[in-house]
């Protein structure tokens, strides 16, 4: 199903860690509201990815 | 190192409006630089200039205004992003074209993240110079500066035929889309950087404006449509800079006051 190695999927995770970085840090002061700002960032991020995912999982599950 | 960065103390009587502050309270209050968020006061020291050093190199607009872990925090997060990608693409994702077949706005994005992409412009200038503009064709005689660092590509370029983008396609595969997305992402990112150095974190409004002020501004132009549980005028999820006993010659500003809400 998926047309590129599983190793490309790792390129994701240095973007992940600079824009879930980036946008927690620039939207605080507090070092514990920037970092929990990251993670939840990054949580969804990665939830919208995976949802993405799921929807072709199952486009491709059904075609 | 000083960090100039520093808890602004919960003010429990006119009394105690000094403590902790490197600043006194009316320095404080007219400094339109200074602004406070989430309890913590930031001296955003020169606007503009602090802006203009957060694109040139990534972080340095926020060591200028001496908030160090955000400097190295953004320098490390974003250049690493756009050299890994520069790499990546092996060394031609960024260059400054727009020519016909060869409209390269991706650089525009690119250049977001500063310096590090300014030497596209020298090497797109010099390539201009060997085109030959009736043609569009590149001059025998061109040679690239520093090895072809960030230089176009020999032109004319067009998809209907083999030239030197295709050449890099074809040995970097992927690579090349990868590399030009990290730099274009990087560049991206940077924009947010420039705005937090300029203007405080995202939180804060540009105008400085604390956003239960502008309650208080709506409730008093149309109180028939006003919140009926916010005729006070405050906003329960926004946290005041300072407490509200703070006597009013204290307060600071509207330009030096922010406030910590999320967006």
């Amino acid at each position: 199903m998926i047309t590129i190695g599983p190793t490309y999927l790792l390129y994701f995770l240095p973007l992940l860690v600079a824009i879930s970085v980036v946008f927690g840090f620039t939207r605080h002061e507090d070092p514990q509201a920037m970092i929990g700002h990251a993670l939840a960032t990054a949580r969804w991020i990665v939830g919208f990815m995976l949802a993405i995912f799921a929807l072709m999982a199952l486009l491709h599950w059904f075609s | 190192m000083v960090d100039r960065k520093r808890r602004r103390p919960a003010a429990t009587g006119p009394g105690d409006q000094a403590v902790g502050r490197h600043k006194p309270p009316s320095d404080i209050d007219d400094d339109p630089s200074v602004i406070v968020v989430e309890d913590i006061v930031i001296d955003l020291r020169n606007r503009p200039l602090a802006a203009f050093l957060a694109w040139l190199i990534p972080g340095g607009g926020h060591a200028y205004q001496r908030r160090y872990t955000k400097a190295a925090t953004f320098a490390v997060c974003i250049l690493s992003a756009w050299i890994f990608g520069f790499c990546l693409g092996g060394q031609h994702v960024a260059y400054a074209s727009w020519q016909p077949g060869d409209k390269r706005w991706h650089y525009g994005l690119q250049l977001g993240a500063g310096a590090v992409a300014l030497p596209a412009l020298v090497q797109g200038r010099r390539m201009n110079q060997y085109t030959n503009p009736a043609t569009g064709r590149t001059a025998r005689n061109y040679r690239p500066l520093w090895g072809g660092f960030m230089a176009p590509p020999h032109r004319p370029v067009s998809e209907a035929q083999a030239d030197e983008v295709a050449a890099w396609y074809a040995v970097k595969g992927a690579g090349y889309e990868m590399g030009t997305w990290y730099t274009v992402i990087a560049g991206m990112l940077n924009i947010l950087v420039i705005y937090d150095a300029y203007g405080g974190p995202l939180s804060t409004s540009i105008s400085g404006r604390r956003r239960g002020n502008d309650d208080e501004d709506d409730a008093a132009a149309d109180p028939e449509n006003a919140d009926p549980e916010d005729r006070s005028g405050n906003d329960a999820s926004v946290k005041p800079a300072i407490a509200d006993d703070t006597p009013d010659k204290d307060r600071p500003t509207d330009a030096a006051v922010t406030s910590g809400a999320n967006p």
